[in-house]
């Protein structure tokens, strides 16, 4: 039974804190800013060696700062971070204790260990192979070994989750059904458990490979497990981050969902196909019948797709509804207008929604039609997308919700909260234009994970246009924007940590779940049309997606007869 | 129940509240807008020109090079740069085998405008990107697998394959050429 002594009540918010789970979202939330720096770092290095009037890094630099970079955002940043959700949201919003904290701390180690193990022998020159390392290029053993250690680290964790909401359950420390943000964030923990089982699947017998235990592994093979657990990682990072949109907009408007059972259905969408969606990496590969490629891009993708459609209107939707009964009424946009813009927890959120729709969401549905593919494969086109996903999306939401958590966890005040409030805009643009530019330079034919665009001295090159050069030395001046702004984030949160100010225990809430007025008129939604500003919002989405997807089709057609 | 949130447990008949007439509205332009992309691409599976589906079949690196040795000493037109790169004329409807290996392609094809060639694209090493530049036309080298397309040039002109998919410390060295002409 949970022991009262083990517990604090958060003065500000009036949450009930589990402590041993509290030091463990503590720990598992600094490893992650900690990799967001060093991958950063090296996320601008590169970036600076592919605007070409700079062109910083030599060669064999270039390739390993990519190879790092991948690593410790995409894979560490990005997870250790969903860690802390886990736990965040498992023992606090369910107001329950956590399941064996001290696997909790085996888990940490392991990931830990794996992520420093990995960087050493990616820094060392060994395992220049890039993070999804198709064989048969190979890495020194220690990399795989250190990306299995990690992932079993995190499958433990997504195991102490799904323990501590059986023990919520058990003790009845909430009543009915989960809220919706923790029932998100498990449908996130399971689809974590079938990617981590997929990577195991191929990364164990590619260890073994390295070691020369085992003879063979088939490259094609290869590209397909990997991406079952690429692909499914980006899922969970979909789910995690719409737990959080959804769970900002309660804690900064009181907003409760338009639907309870049209935004669990949503998140429930994600898992119907989730095995398969990985196919769509495959598109511009041998292999794979017209009729398998077909029905993984669009039964696998598309049920997905419309989950995140969903999403894209009932979380503006939410934060509108509540936002009008408040009194902001008028016209179609006074509820937006009037949020709080200068607050980096709204700013933060609402413009991860907007750009990883806008940019995120439109490339990505057209990228991965299956002809279409071919014209983008591998060009920057690809980290362009995705760029638009997981770093003005997934990683923005992240820092808004750091923004919430700090003074919560850490009972400080924000550091320098000027420059926190820039550091959501700066990052947010700044990777929302180097994604842009990415793209454009792709769609002309840039090769992506390139040192030299100028074929330098080599009998057979050519140049590329005026404006391929333009776009990419504008991804470099944006590149810089978002990484200065992913340091006055890092700078925030280490200075809150360590020198913020502390917070008086009876200090007025700062942000509040139960602080902000609540909704009451659950289920009485009158006609239904109580967000037309979101439904205008997804309309203008909708004709910019369809606008852009059949410009692409026309742009396939002046091709190459290829069949 | 008065504070239900997102962050709270739904009141307890969430599951039997009606949807608001604005969701369903959204919900079904959505869907049908993937059903519409799922006939898309059946559509152009029928009636468009561009589809990279194609064949594949397994093969040996040491069987594929021989292939491509074979044509090279067939079709030799003229060699290129101090290199020595072999310029390829394969016969309209033949057999254009594109070897790809650390760093560099074995031809470079000669093609006649508007004529129909069989590419066989395939790596003897490591995995490697078909880049056909400045038309844009990406595929995967996957060493192993001979990927076979049916190749309709519709312009004339000097093309570039670059390298675009990571194969080693000098992947940014890997460019060749290609030709159409009438
Ligand atoms: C801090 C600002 C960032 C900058 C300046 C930046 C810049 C870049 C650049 C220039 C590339 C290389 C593209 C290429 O040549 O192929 C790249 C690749 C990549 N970036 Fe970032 N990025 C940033 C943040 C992020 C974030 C937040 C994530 C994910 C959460 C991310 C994930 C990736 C991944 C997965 C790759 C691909 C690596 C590969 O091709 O192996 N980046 N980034
Ligand atoms: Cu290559
Ligand atoms: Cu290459």
């Amino acid at each position: 039974m949970s022991n009262d002594s083990e517990f604090r009540t958060c003065p500000d918010t009036g949450l009930r804190i589990h402590l041993p789970a509290e030091k463990l979202m503590k720990a598992n939330a600094v490893a992650a800013v900690v990799f967001l720096l060093i991958g950063g770092l090296f996320g601008l290095a590169v970036a600076l060696t592919r605007w070409p009037a700079v062109h910083l890094l030599p060669a064999e630099w270039f390739y390993i700062a990519l190879t790092a970079h991948g690593t410790d955002i995409l894979v560490v940043w990005i997870i250790f971070f969903e860690m802390a959700v886990l736990y965040f949201t498992s023992t606090v919003l369910l107001n329950s204790r956590m399941a064996t904290p001290k696997v909790g701390w085996v888990a940490f180690a392991l990931m830990l260990g794996g992520a420093v193990m990995a960087n050493v022998v990616i820094l060392d020159g060994s395992s220049t192979v890039m993070f999804t390392s198709y064989p048969p290029l190979k890495a020194n053993p220690l990399f795989y070994l250190g990306l299995i250690l990690f992932a079993v680290g995190a499958l433990l964790v997504c195991f102490i989750f799904l323990g501590t909401l059986v023990i919520a359950k058990q003790e009845k420390t909430y009543e009915g059904s989960l809220p919706l943000v923790v029932f998100g964030a498990l449908i996130a923990a399971i689809i974590a458990i079938f990617t981590i089982a997929s990577g195991a699947i191929i990364l164990i017998p590619t260890l073994l490979w390295s070691l020369g235990l085992v003879g063979n592994i088939d490259p094609q093979m290869y590209r397909l497990v990997w991406w079952a657990f690429g692909h499914s990682s980006q899922q969970i990072n979909m789910a995690a981050q719409i737990a959080i949109w959804y769970g900002i907009a309660a804690l900064l408007f009181g907003a409760k969902p338009l639907s309870e059972k049209v935004s669990r259905m949503a998140f429930f969408l994600y898992l119907l196909a989730l095995q398969l969606g990985s196919a769509h990496h495959l598109l511009s590969d041998p292999g794979g019948s017209m009729s398998f490629r077909v029905f993984n891009t669009s039964y696998a993708m598309y049920i997905a797709v419309l989950g995140s459609m969903i999403h894209a209107f009932t979380i503006p939707g939410s934060i509108e509804a509540a936002q009008r009964e408040k009194g902001l009424n008028n016209g179609l946009f006074e509820w937006l207008r009037k949020a709080p813009w200068g607050n980096p927890v709204f700013s933060g959120m609402f413009l991860s929604l907007v750009l990883f729709g806008f940019i995120g969401g439109i490339t990505g549905v057209t990228m991965s039609v299956q002809q279409i593919n071919m014209i983008i494969h591998n060009t920057t086109y690809v980290p362009g997308h995705f760029h638009g996903t997981v770093a003005a999306g997934t990683t923005l939401a992240f820092m808004a919700l750091t923004y919430w958590l700090l003074p919560v966890l850490w009972r400080r005040d924000v550091f320098m909260p000027k420059v926190a409030q820039w550091s959501t805009w700066m990052f947010g643009l700044g990777m929302g234009g180097f994604a842009i530019f990415f793209m454009a330079a792709g769609h002309l034919g840039v090769a992506r994970r390139h040192w030299d665009m100028t074929f330098a001295g080599n009998p057979l090159g050519f140049e590329y246009s005026a404006t391929v050069y333009l776009f990419m030395g504008a991804s470099g001046i944006t590149a810089v924007i978002g990484s200065l702004g992913a340091l006055a984030y890092i700078l925030c949160t280490v200075g809150t940590i360590l020198i913020g100010k502390r917070r008086p225990d009876d200090a007025a809430p700062a942000v509040s779940p139960e602080g902000v007025e609540a909704i009451t008129s659950y289920g009485n939604r009158g006609k239904g049309w109580e967000a037309p500003g979101s439904l205008v919002l997804v309309a203008v989405f909708m004709v910019f997606l369809v606008v852009y997807y059949f410009a692409n089709w026309k742009y396939l057609g002046s091709v190459w007869g290829i069949r | 129940m008065s504070t239900h949130n997102t962050l709270t447990p739904p009141p307890n008949d969430w599951w039997r509240h009606p949807i608001g007439r604005d969701e369903v509205l959204w919900i079904s332009i959505a869907a049908a807008w993937c059903v519409i992309m799922t006939f898309m691409m059946v559509y152009w599976y029928f009636a468009g020109n561009q589809n990279q589906a194609g064949e594949a079949y397994r093969i040996s690196p040491e069987a594929f090079a021989a292939k491509a040795d074979e044509m090279v000493d067939k079709y030799t037109i003229r060699t290129e740069t101090e290199l020595e790169v072999p310029v390829v004329a394969v016969p309209p409807g033949g057999d254009v085998y594109i070897v790809s290996s650390q760093y560099q392609w074995n031809v470079i094809p000669e093609l006649k405008l508007g004529e129909t060639y069989r590419f066989h694209l395939s790596s003897v090493d490591v995995n490697h990107g078909f880049s056909l530049q400045p038309i844009n036309v990406n595929l995967q080298l996957v060493p192993g697998y001979d990927y076979v397309l049916n190749f309709t040039p519709n312009a004339v002109g000097e093309y570039n394959m670059v390298c675009n998919e990571y194969c080693g410390l000098a992947h940014h060295v890997m460019v060749g050429r290609l030709y159409v002409v009438e």
